[in-house]
């Protein structure tokens, strides 16, 4: 089982992530808006991966990614482009190919 | 801990995002709906014929990867949605060169985009856009469109013809800046400026010829007459030049290229290209080799 964080502050795309990576089977999303939520899911869950989406401040993708691999120093944090079902999936796999 | 309880988990701890496949009903659209297809296999040809040019990647037409869903077949120079090879990700910040067919009436319904350089040249028949921002807008062939996605954008695309299909080119380019403010913009181009020589169609700079986008690329277009031939010199130093031949047939310094193929090069400042059949379209593709 695959669990991803997404976190982006556009609450439209976030849902349309979420819907795409949650249509998958063995992958599991949860997302969030602010950096406060993200924190507070990234504790409470296992995630294997984070995507960093769209409308996060440079020092929030920063602080983000300070705080997670302080906590769980494998994860996976990559920044999502495109917003759809474009190119998630690929980066996704891609990810964890690497 | 199975899905179930994973998504409860997070819901019942904290007021963040869910989305199953019933809450997203509301933004359902074709595309994101469509089925995974079978992991398309090696194709990714090294260039190890060329003598003059070793720093080539030659993607041949059929070998693209293909998805055909009824109102819509598209040829994936790059990996794109279900097509994934991991051989085949990008040129450099090319992530994607979508050679798309639309039905008569058919079209894209509402979907997001965000962070992303969105180019769109028609080859054939009229593609109707309409935006979150606003912009509802017809483009066809002699036009170029472009979104920057940014902090995101919802849009439409239809083929606006009720009896013929609508072609054309949708190119994603990474951004040099994430988060910036959505822009839409589409412009008409003089085709016979393109006739025997290259026509610039997209730049990094408002000021220049052609759309402008975040990213230091230039994108020019060329129609050239049999045994015509023009040189292309990079703008700058570092990128890497993608080729992509919309019509006919061309040869790149001793390579020879046919319709639909794609060829990228890199650690090069010019090359010259040559029509090796009458009306021959290519598009280059300019753009940095690195995402910084």
């Amino acid at each position: 089982m695959i669990k991803i964080l997404y976190v982006g502050r556009h609450a439209e795309i976030t849902e349309t992530v979420l819907r795409l990576i949650n249509a998958r089977e063995n992958w599991l999303g949860l997302g969030a808006a602010t950096d406060f939520d993200a924190v507070s899911l990234f504790a409470q869950n296992d995630f294997d991966i984070v995507l960093l989406g769209c409308g996060l401040p440079d020092e929030s993708e920063r602080d983000l990614s300070g705080i997670f691999r302080a906590q769980k120093p494998e994860i996976i944090i990559i920044p999502h482009y495109g917003g759809g079902s474009g190119l998630l999936a690929n980066e996704i796999l891609s990810a964890l190919s690497q | 801990m199975d899905r179930k309880d994973f998504i409860k988990k997070g819901l019942m701890r904290t007021g963040m995002f869910v989305a199953s496949a019933a809450m997203g009903e509301v933004l359902k659209n074709d595309i994101d709906e469509i089925k995974e297809l079978e992991p398309v296999g090696f194709n990714h040809l090294p260039n190890t014929e060329s003598k003059v040019l070793e720093n080539t990647v030659l993607h041949k037409a059929n070998t693209r990867g293909h998805a055909s869903h009824g109102w819509l077949d598209s040829h994936h120079t790059f990996s794109f949605a279900n097509y994934h090879n991991p051989e085949r990700m990008h040129f450099g910040v090319l992530r994607v060169l979508n050679d798309d067919r639309v039905d008569a009436g058919m079209g894209f319904g509402r979907h997001p985009h965000d962070n992303m350089e969105i180019i769109s040249i028609p080859l054939e028949g009229d593609l109707e856009h309409q935006d979150s921002m606003g912009n509802t807008a017809v483009i066809r062939k002699g036009d170029i469109q472009v979104m920057s996605a940014g902090t995101g954008i919802f849009h439409s695309e239809y083929n606006k013809n009720k009896d013929r299909l609508t072609k054309f080119l949708q190119i994603w380019v990474y951004p040099n800046k994430r988060n910036v403010t959505p822009r839409y913009d589409q412009i008409t181009l003089n085709q016979s400026d393109r006739h025997n020589k290259l026509q610039q169609i997209l730049s990094p700079n408002s000021d220049d010829e052609g759309v402008w986008i975040n990213q230091d690329a230039w994108f020019h277009l060329g129609t050239f007459d049999k045994d015509a031939n023009a040189e292309y010199s990079l703008k700058k130093s570092g990128n890497g030049i993608y080729a992509f031949v919309i019509k006919g047939d061309f040869s790149i310094g001793n390579i020879a290229l046919n319709e639909r193929d794609g060829l990228g090069i890199w650690d090069t400042s010019a090359i010259d290209i040559t029509a090796n059949s009458q009306d021959a379209e290519i598009l280059l593709m300019e753009v940095p080799m690195s995402l910084k």
